[in-house]
Order: structure tokens, then sequence, then C-alpha cells
């Protein structure tokens, strides 16, 4: 197996397997992101706020539209409280890809570049940053939707939100990763938001399939994110099933593969 | 020249400053047009069955009663982009350049709301022209189209002034850009999504007090039934206090930007 040298101030240098150094990068960057966020808290706070904002929003707003025929639950609030998590992750994503567009106005990544750390490890690194930093937006949604009546979904359809919710960052952490080595630019911010926003609300998001009008219709029934999202709502409106989880998983595997492999290249390119 | 005619060229200068500086800088521009147009094609499709609920107001269609809230949530998002960008100014030192030069203090708030004001007139003739070009009608014609243009572009004057205000007395665009999601809560407790009747409480009863909604059924009655003299006159008198309001905030953040510098 490939092996790296690796020097420990005070000891000499020794090898490690490489997927050993690896993990080291991936977790020392992810510690990074960690440490932004516990050194500026207040950094956090649109990423929390705005996903639980549309939450009270959308719920005080459109509550009504569950006396039409059709729809699957009579509570609003448990319809939409994991398309508001969703997004949370959405913003979350969003947000690593504005980071690392401004590491590079800064010239931080220039210096990562020249690391011998494979490129895919640099950009897993800042992917999987983002999907453990959605699980911060996603509770506090969870539990304001729970205080305001949400049925709790069980373990079960808990922990396929949670996951859901983790690898939705982990592809809008890759689309914002993708714009920001494109344009290395914090400009193409508004780019990276909104693209997350309307792969998440082009979906079931407001309502039912059968109840959505016209045009969504047809988008929502071949946008991949509408899998996902009803995965991560089974538990809210019903029983989870194994055959409501994995269309999902499917769908974000296929988003990763996609968004990754455009990130990736992108990174290559950067560093030519 | 006269003093007024000399005014009137300082705030026309600064005022298309702003409006050039908005259609520069996309991340300026995104939140005025891109994002409630977004929203409100997927608010449209997403909640469109609503019309069918009892209580719903006769309209012909949800994009026909939607388009006051996507029209309110443009001008509300262009006065925060106008406190942002008034907050950069600020900050780059452009603001204290135009306060040592020989104009008058009020031009340079007038200029960046005169630049607001411009693109809500803006975002009204989009939101217009999106709604006719996917078939909704405006049931009190041209003049009721005029209505609306005209309301949605002195709101968003008003709510201009409140931002110029904040951006003044903080100078931090970050600040002024923290409130993005107060301008989200503001909007969802109006009626400017939807029926007021059919609201979930409490937000039915904040939307009954909230004077966005009196702008927002001024704004959209001429598009769904005709022109009303009551919503009219509602619509101006709220828009007259916000007025007010961003009108004493400026001036006294104005007095505390000239004393602290």
């Amino acid at each position: 197996m490939e092996a790296t040298a690796a020097t420990i101030p005070g000891r000499a240098p020794v090898a490690i397997p490489a997927w050993r150094a690896n993990l080291a990068t991936i977790w020392a960057l992810m510690a990074r992101a960690k440490n932004e966020l516990v050194r500026v808290p207040g950094a956090a706070i649109p990423g929390v706020l705005a996903p639980t904002i549309f939450f009270l929003g959308l719920n005080g707003v459109f509550g009504a539209l569950t006396q039409l025929r059709g729809f699957e639950t009579g509570a609003y609030e448990s319809f939409i409280v994991p398309v508001s998590m969703l997004q949370g992750a959405g913003f979350t994503g969003a947000a690593a890809g504005v980071n690392l567009a401004r590491d590079f106005e800064q010239g931080w990544v220039d210096r990562l570049l020249v690391s011998p750390a494979p490129r895919w490890v640099l950009l897993a690194g800042n992917v999987l940053a983002a999907s453990a930093r959605a699980l911060i937006p996603a509770t506090f949604v969870l539990t304001i939707a729970l205080i305001l009546g949400a049925g709790f979904p069980g373990v079960d359809g808990l922990l396929v939100t949670y996951f859901m919710v983790a690898a939705m960052a982990a592809v809008a952490a890759c689309w914002g990763s993708f714009l920001a080595l494109r344009f290395k630019s914090q400009s193409a911010a508004p780019l990276m938001q909104a693209g997350t926003m309307a792969l998440i609300l082009t979906t079931t998001a407001y309502a039912p399939l059968a109840l959505l009008q016209g045009w969504l219709q047809d988008v929502a029934r071949v946008n991949p994110v509408t899998k996902v999202v009803e995965a991560a709502r089974q538990g809210f409106v019903g029983g989870v099933t194994w055959a409501d989880t994995w269309p999902g998983m499917l769908a974000l595997a296929g988003l990763l593969a996609v968004l990754g492999g455009l990130a990736l290249r992108e990174m290559r390119r950067t560093a030519l | 020249m006269n003093a007024l005619a000399a005014n009137a060229r300082v705030v026309r200068a600064l005022g298309m400053r702003s409006i050039r500086q908005t259609f520069r800088r996309p991340q300026l521009l995104a939140p005025i047009l891109v994002f409630p147009t977004l929203l409100l094609a997927i608010q449209t499709g997403g909640a469109g069955g609503a019309i069918e609920l009892p209580g719903f107001p006769q309209v012909q269609s949800f994009l026909q009663f939607m388009l006051a809230g996507a029209m309110m949530q443009s001008l509300m998002l262009a006065g925060n982009s106008g406190g942002i960008a008034l907050a950069v100014d600020i900050e780059m030192g452009f603001t204290d350049r135009l306060f040592s030069s020989p104009i008058p203090r009020f031009a340079i708030v007038l200029g960046r709301l005169a630049g607001t004001a411009a693109l809500g007139l803006f975002a009204s003739l989009w939101f217009l022209a999106i709604g006719l070009a996917f078939g909704a009608t405006i049931e009190a014609g041209v003049a009721g189209a005029l209505l609306a243009m005209f309301l949605v572009t002195s709101c968003a004057l008003a709510v201009g002034g409140i931002g110029a205000a904040i951006a003044l007395r903080t100078g931090s665009a970050s600040v002024v850009q923290g409130l993005f999601p107060l301008v989200l809560v503001v909007l969802f407790l109006s009626s400017a999504f939807f029926p007021q009747e059919l609201m979930i409480e409490p937000a039915k009863t904040i939307a009954q007090y909230n004077p966005l909604s009196f702008v927002v059924e001024g704004i959209r009655e001429p598009m769904i039934s005709g022109i009303h003299a009551s919503d009219t006159l509602y619509a101006l008198l709220a828009i007259l206090g916000i007025v007010v309001l961003g009108l004493v905030l400026s001036d006294r953040a104005l007095r505390h930007r000239l004393r602290v510098g």
C-alpha cells in the first residue's frame, strides 16, 4: 500500500498509509470548519434562521392547504418540517461554497493546492463539514416544529430524515464548491443559494404531487429531489418503509456523483 | 443654475449610480428579481389549488392573486439592497467624500432612495410583464396597472428610507444584510401571499394590523377586482406612515453619522 512520510515535531519522520493521511486531512479540514463555527457563532445564525422563518411563515400562511381534498395529513407543520430541514441543509451547503470562494479570494485555497493532499480529499473535507453542520439548523427547526405540534416521526423516521438532510447538504456543498471553483468569487453566492433553493422547492415541498399545478407538477415528477423530500417526510405523515426510502437514497447518490464529479473536475482544472 | 435644479442634478446622478451599481452586481440584483420570481413560480404551482378553498377571494388564477405579493417582496428586498449598498459606500469612504462636497446632506440619502424607487418601478413592470405573459389579467385595466406601479414605487421609496436609516446608523453592510430574514418575517406576517382570513393564528391577527397588508391589498385589488377608493386610501396612508418613519429615522441617523464620522 502507498505510504506517506509524516513528520511530528520532536519525532523522527514515520511512514503512514495514504488512507490514514487522507483521513487526517479530511478531519483537519472539518475541524477548521468547526473552529469557524465556534469562533464566529453568529455566522451560523442565517443558516439556522432562514429555514426556521420559512417553516413558521409557510405554516402560518399556507396551513389551510390541508383542507384540500387529497392532502396526506391534517397537520401542515408535519408536512412542511422535513422540507425546512432540507432547506437548512441547502443553505448550509451553499454557505460551504461561499466560504470556499472566500478562501480563494484570500489565497487559502492556493496554499491547499500546493499541498500533496489529493484533490478529492480537499473537496471531501469541505463537503463533509457541510454535512455535519447541516444537523444544527435541522435540529433547531425540528425542535420548533415539535413544540408547535408536528408529529414525532419515530426513531426510524428521524434517522432517515437526518440521513437525507446530511446527504442533501453534501449535494448542495458540491454544487456550491463547483461554482466557487468555477467563478473564484463570492459574487457567485446568489447562484449557489438560488440553485439549491430551486432544487428543493420544485418538488412536492408545498403540496402532494396530485395537488401541484401545471409546470411544477411536471418538474416535480422528474426532479430527483422529490424522492428525497418524500423519503425525509414519510415518518412525519405515516410509517417508514424501504420502498419510500431507497429512491431518495438513489437520487442522492446520483446527485452526489454528478455534482461531486463536476466539483472535482473544476478543482483539478484549478490546480493546472 | 438655481439651487433646486442643482440639487435635483445631484439626486439624479446619485440615483443613476445606485441603479447602475445594482445592475452591475449580481449579488444585489438577485434578491430583488431572481428570488421573488422563483418564489412566485414555485408558490403559484405549489399552492395554486388554494383558490378552491372556501373563503378564497374570487380570482382568475392564483398567479393573479400572487403578483402583488411578489412585487411587495421585491420592493422590500430593493429597500434592503439599497441599505446594503449605502453601508458599503460608508465602509469604503465614498459617503465621507460626499459629505465633504458642497451638496446638501439630504441629497445623498435622497439619491439612494431615488435609485431604490426606480428599482421598485422596474420590479413592478417586471412582475406585470410576467403576469401578463403567463395569462393573468389586470381587472382594472391600464389604470389599475398604473396604480399598482405607483404604489409599488412609492412603497419602495418608503421602505428604502428605513434601510438607509439603518445603514447610516450602523455603517455596516453585514448588519443591514442581516435584516434580510426580518424582511421575510414581516412579509410572511402580512397578507402578501395568502388571504388574511385563511391564514393560521397568530399570523392571521398580526397580518390584520401589519401596514404592509394594507399596501399589498391596495396593489392587489386593481388586479383581481377593480380600483376601490378605500383600499387605495388605506395603502397610501400606510405608505405615508412608513415614509414618515423612514424620514425621522434617516434624519436622526444622518445627524449621528455626521457627529461620529
